[in-house]
Formats: structure tokens, sequence, C-alpha cells
């Protein structure tokens, strides 16, 4: 549709929307800039054939490719099963435990798991009380394959389950006529409708596992079990090699938009299927004995993956609680100041968001730009590509000529994760934006209700609830944060994850021969 | 009296064109096939969309660079007339301030609205429990609350069963008469334009194809250009 400009329209009202772009884009582009320019152009190629650059760059390729096809594989026979057994006492439990796992900082969730795995961990007990030696399987690939797919199964799982339930249900009332048995309905309804949401989830994971870095850095156990992301932070903290960190920041950049470009590309294409009738049909393959036994292996691998680290948790929490624990002034300062991360950066995050998705709506509405609006929408998901521990090392050198690093590195872990919440507020956000806009604009427009008036009385009202979800998603996140912090972290910074680490003992890295 | 000139849009594939000549306190009905451009004329008329070209003038004033909220228009719509969140005065109050500062006099002036379309004292329902009916009914209590001249109708009452259209229709053109409303009309149902329109224009392919008195539809010699729409041949 051709549009021409005849109204003279508001500055004012894109002050939000320019302010949001132009926080993300600095904060995306000037880290990124200064290690561009800090690169040692001579040193460049001889860092990048260095033997370790070389195998860390493949072992974060590889561990992500194990971690995505076990999640995956997992989370297949997971998925139907949860879709069969919806009914079944637990199973909306267990998904609200999916959903925990989903959004449980790392360092928690690897405390549960070496509490199960660990060396004196309850498979070990657990094997000596049946008289079997015990053996050290949690430090290395093992453990950050066993923290990875206790992340990453719960998400695919979600997906898969929503994709299965989006299936018109009139199929499964055709499925019935023609006596389907399990494995044609598995055959011909549920792998299909995993398929198509196939390409999305296995991207997102291995993005995710690729750029791991609190479980790697815990659990990989050496320096031969690490991710350039872990490498960039032992580059710049412990060896204070700067053309290291800087030459494993560009493989990281540029091995992140590759596969980010591969995965959008595969994953494109994947049409909405139209349900034709509103009416409810019971799947018939609930009552088979196949079903009834695979999907109870299912439901307890899911049980010991997932639920078991998580009770592991609570368990040592409940047995630790002490006075003198309570008493810990340390423990309750790193507290208050992950408290203040957690809010700072999910405010900051849903109000980038919201600036966002004001100014994509302005241009679109007013001023015709629908590809602007889009490119603005697309600069909140640039986060996704990324990763915060480069954006991190790009800080510090840039801001360490000016400041003591650590002594803003509360400020820095803020802000770098207020960018990495602003990819799941927007996708939380924005679909109840756009239905309030579907039902309002024009009565707005009628009635004259523009700029802040629109936004309290008509925006904010509709999508409150929407709003709360991000915020607490976003500040879930980044009260988690295990990997800016590391960077920035001191003694005087010290937030919760960190404390954590620092009092896990972990294996200390020492550098290669 | 509303002046459309050469009021040009495309929307995909199609291109409409329209001139049409609305006169003071009338009510013109829009009728034609659906997606002839009925909906598309009328929010063009109303400023929610922008046309290529051509000008929309109201008593001579061209206000093809108004905002919609500008024109001395306001449009009752099919639907989503009112906030759900928002309860009936406040509804209304939006009309009367946009911020929803809302004196006593502002009050007043809701009371007397909804005491015209007989809905006194549910200044404090929410639209969700109200019916179908009422809350189109608070919806125009709004546009009387707004005083402007001209009342675009995108089909408000189609969704409603046939007699209380009827009604809400006959409360329409009350409020016409007392407050010398102009009315321009989207419907499908050339009754609604036999019950309060006195003109009809009937619109095809994004073209104006003809103003007609009302009646004349309604007569044993319909215009032959839209006999084939509105009426099967009476034997």
């Amino acid at each position: 549709m051709t549009q021409r400009a005849a109204r003279p329209v508001s500055v004012a009202g894109l002050l939000p929307g320019a302010a949001a772009v132009a926080w993300v884009i600095g904060l995306i582009g000037l880290p990124i800039l200064t290690l561009a320019a800090a690169a040692p152009t001579g040193r460049i190629v001889e860092t990048l054939g260095d033997p370790y650059v070389r195998h860390v760059a493949w072992f974060s390729l590889w561990q992500a490719a194990l971690s995505m096809a076990l999640s995956l594989a997992l989370a297949v026979p997971v998925a139907a099963a949860l879709a069969r057994r919806r009914r079944l006492v637990g199973v909306a439990m267990l998904l609200r435990l999916f959903n925990l796992a989903l959004v449980a900082p790392a360092m928690i969730a690897i405390l549960g798991i070496a509490a199960i795995h660990g060396h004196s961990g309850w498979v070990n007990q657990l094997l000596g009380v049946a008289g079997v030696e015990g053996s050290h399987y949690l430090y290395g690939l093992p453990g950050i394959l066993l923290a990875h797919v206790f992340f990453n199964m719960p998400l695919a799982t979600r997906v898969f389950l929503q994709a299965i339930e989006s299936v018109p249900p009139e199929n499964w009332r055709l499925a019935s006529q023609l006596g389907m048995g399990p494995w044609a309905i598995f055959q011909l309804i549920d792998w299909p409708a995993i398929r198509r949401v196939l390409p999305g989830v296995a991207g997102a994971i291995f993005m995710l596992c690729f750029t791991s870095f609190a479980v790697v850095l815990t659990l990989g156990g050496g320096p031969w079990a690490t991710t350039i992301e872990v490498a960039i932070y032992q580059a710049l903290r412990l060896e204070f090699d700067i053309a290291r960190a800087v030459t494993l920041a560009g493989v990281q950049l540029t091995a992140c938009v590759l596969l980010s470009a591969v995965f959008l590309c595969l994953a494109r294409g994947g049409g909405g299927i139209l349900a034709t009738e509103r009416r409810a049909f019971a799947r018939p393959d609930t009552d088979h004995p196949m079903t009834r036994s695979v999907d109870a292996a299912a439901l307890l691998l899911a049980l010991g993956v997932v639920v078991a680290p998580l009770a592991a948790v609570l368990i040592a929490g409940v047995n630790g609680a002490s006075v003198a624990v309570l008493q810990d002034q340390v423990l309750w300062r790193a507290a208050g100041r992950s408290l203040s991360v957690a809010l700072l950066a999910g405010a900051l995050s849903l109000a980038l968001g919201l600036g966002l998705l004001h100014g994509a709506r302005m241009v679109r509405a007013e001023h015709g730009r629908v590809g602007l609006a889009g490119a603005m929408e697309l600069v909140g998901l640039l986060p996704l590509i990324t990763p915060p521990l480069m954006l991190a090392a790009g800080l510090f050198l840039l801001l360490r000529p000016y400041a003591d690093v650590l002594a803003v590195g509360l400020y820095l872990t803020i802000a770098v994760n207020a960018l990495m919440g602003l990819p799941f507020v927007l996708r939380i956000v924005a679909p109840a934006m756009r239905r309030a806009d579907e039902e309002t604009s024009r009565l707005c427009l009628d009635l004259g209700i523009r700029g802040w008036n629109r936004f309290r009385l008509v925006d904010w009202p509709l999508i409150r609830g929407a709003a709360g979800l991000a915020l607490a998603i976003a500040a879930t996140l980044a009260a988690g944060d295990m990997g800016v912090i590391a960077l920035f972290g001191s003694q005087d910074t010290e937030t919760l994850p960190l404390l954590l680490y620092r009092r896990m003992g972990p294996i200390r890295w020492t550098p290669p021969q | 009296m509303i002046e459309i000139d050469d009021l040009s849009f495309a929307y995909g594939a199609m291109r409409m064109r329209f001139s049409l000549c609305v006169r003071p306190k009338e009510c013109l009905a829009l009728i034609g096939p659906s997606g002839a451009g009925k909906s598309t004329l009328l929010s063009l008329i109303a400023g929610f969309e922008t046309p290529l070209d051509g000008r929309v003038s109201v008593d001579g004033v061209d206000v093809g660079a108004m905002r919609p909220d500008q024109r001395p228009m306001t449009t009752l719509f099919q639907e989503h007339n009112l906030f759900s969140h928002l309860s009936v005065e406040q509804n209304i109050g939006l009309a009367l301030h946009p911020g929803l500062k809302l004196t006593s006099a502002h009050r007043r002036e809701i009371d007397e609205a909804l005491e015209r379309v007989d809905l006194a004292g549910l200044n404090r329902r929410f639209p969700a429990a109200l019916s179908g009916g009422q809350r189109q009914r608070v919806a125009l209590a709004r546009t009387l609350a707004r005083r402007k001249p001209v009342l675009l109708l995108d089909e408000p009452f189609s969704a409603l069963d046939p007699p209380l259209r009827r009604s809400m229709l006959d409360l329409v053109n009350d409020i016409r008469r007392d407050r010398g409303l102009t009315i321009i009309m989207v419907s499908h149902l050339p009754d609604d334009a036999a019950q309060i329109a006195e003109r009809t224009a009937f619109i095809d392919a994004g073209e104006v194809v003809g103003v007609y008195e009302t009646s004349l539809l309604f007569s044993d010699t319909p215009p032959p250009e839209i006999a084939g729409y509105m009426f099967r041949p009476a034997k």
C-alpha cells in the first residue's frame, strides 16, 4: 500500500523509541567497535592459528551439537507422553517445574546437578548401597551435557507440546474413525507437528549451548572442556591476554552471526495450520499398552533429568539452613546486590522493550514506514546473536582507561543483562501490544487519545499482565547472571551466583602448558 | 455539506476512486457488495486511511491535513467501540477529556448522554456486563458527548437482531433530528437505508456508481444498474 504523508506528525512521540534504539545499538555497537579497534592485526593470524583457540572453537561447536541432539532426542518422547497424559495427576505440576527449569539460575541448577551426579551425590550413593564403586563422571563433557539437557530439554518439550496441541482437534476424530494405532498416530500427526517447529528450537538450543558460560566454567573442569565464552573470560581475567580475548570474541561473533543465519534459513516457511472446528476430541492412543509403557519411561526420565536436581537443591537448602548461615553478612549483602541487579535490569529491559514497541507503532501508524517499524523490532532481537561475555569484554576494554571497571561492575552487569532480557520481553509483550492495537487503535484516533494519555489509559491496562510476566522473567534471568558478573565482579560487588561459585570451590583452572 | 472529490486509494491490487456530495443534515446510506470499498470510503473520510490523491472538505474546509480527532466527525464502528477495561462513565468521559480529568460539569454531561440513550444509572458498569445493544448505545452516547456535526456509521448495528437494529436506527434518527447531524451510514442491508436514509449511494468495485433517492430503490422501477444487486425481479 502506498501512503502519502499528509499530516504533521509529532517528533516528541518518537523519543522513547529512538532512545531505546540508541541504547541497544550503542551497547552492542560500542563494545564490538572497541574489540575491533583493539585487535592487534599482527597477532590475529597468530592467535587464530593457536591450537588452543582452535580447540576451544571446535569444542564449543561439538558440545553444543551434542547438547542440542540429546535435548531434542529426549524432548520428543517426553512431549508426546505429556500430550497423551495431559490429565494425569502431576502432569500440570511437572510442566510448572519445566518452566522453573527454563528460568532457573545457572548456579542453582549446577548445584542441584552436582548434588545428584557429584562425587558423593545421589547416584554414587545408590551405587555404593548396591556395592558398586562410585565414579567421577561429573566434570568435563558429561557434566556439561547433563546441565545443558537440564536447561534445554524442558524448553524443547514446551515448544513440541504446544505444536502437538495446536493440531486441529478433528484430526483425533479422524484418527479414531480410521483406527490408527499409536505408531501411525505418532508418525502421521505428532511428528509432522513437531517437525514444523524443530529447526527453530534446534537453533535456539544450539546457540544457547554454544555460548554457554556458567555451566562450562563450573562443570567443564579444565582447559580442554572450554567454550569460547569461558575462554574470553579466562583470557581477560586470568591471563590478561587482550589479543587472545579479542580474537576469541571475533571468532565468537562471526560464528554466532553465521549460525543464526543458517538456523533462520532452516526455520523459515513453517506455515501455521488452521483449526476448522472448535470442538475438542480425545486422542485415541492413550489406552494402548505400548504408549502406557513408553510414556511411563519418558516421564520417569523427565523426573530424573529435570525434577531430581531441583529437588536436590531444595533438600540441600533445607538441610543446610542454619543460624550461622542466616547470620552470614556476606550472604545477605550478596543477596541484596542480586535483588537490585535483578530489579533494575528487569525494569530497564521492560522499558527498552516498551520503547521499541511504542516507537515501531509510531513509525508504522503515523509515518506509514512499515519497513522501519519492522527494523526497530528486529533491533530488540540483536542480543540473541551477541553473547554477553563478548559484549562485556568490549565494555571492559572500552571503559578500562576511564574507570575502575571492577568498581562499576554492577552497573555494567545491569546494563548487559537488561539487553539480554530484551528478546524475552519483546516475545511476551509484543503479542499483547498487537492485540491492544487491533482493538483500540481506531478508537484512539477517533477520540484523539495520544501519547502519554494513550499509554496510561489504554495500552498499560491492556498489556499490564504481559508486562508483569516479562519483568519477572527478565529480572529472574538477571538475578541468575553468572557471566558478566564473573568478568566484572570483585569482593565488593559479589552477587549470589558469584558467591555460590566461590564457595562451591570449583576445580581451579590451570593454564595449558 | 461534505464534498468528496476524486479521492483515490489502492488496497493491494484494487484501485479506488470516489466522488460524492453529502447534503447538510441528510442521512446518506452507502450500500454495495462486500469488498466494494464502502468501509474504505468511510475510513478515508474519517482520516483513518490516507488517500493517494483527492480531497475531502466539510463546509468548504479541506480536512485532509487534520488528524481524525480534529475533523468535525466521529465514527461508530461495527465492534471495539468501547475500551473493555474502562467503565461506561470513563468510556463516555474520554469524549470530553482525552486524559480522563473529569469535572462535575463533565459528569452531568455524561448523565445526560446516558439518559438520551435510555441507559441512565449504568455509569459504573463495565462493557462486559452489558448486552451487545447496550454497548452500542454507550458508544452512541459517547458520540453525543463529542458534539461533532457529522456521524459516520460503519455497520454498527449489523450484529444485532432485526427488532433491536430497527430500534437503534430509530434512536439514531431521533438524535439526528434533535442535533441536526449529518450521517453517512455503511450498510449491507437495504432495509437499514429504507428506514432512515433520504438518499442512498451505490458503491461497486471502488467507485460510486450512483446516488439515488432511497424511495426509488424500493419502487417498482429501481435504477437498472443496481436492480440486480438489490432485488430479484418482481413478478
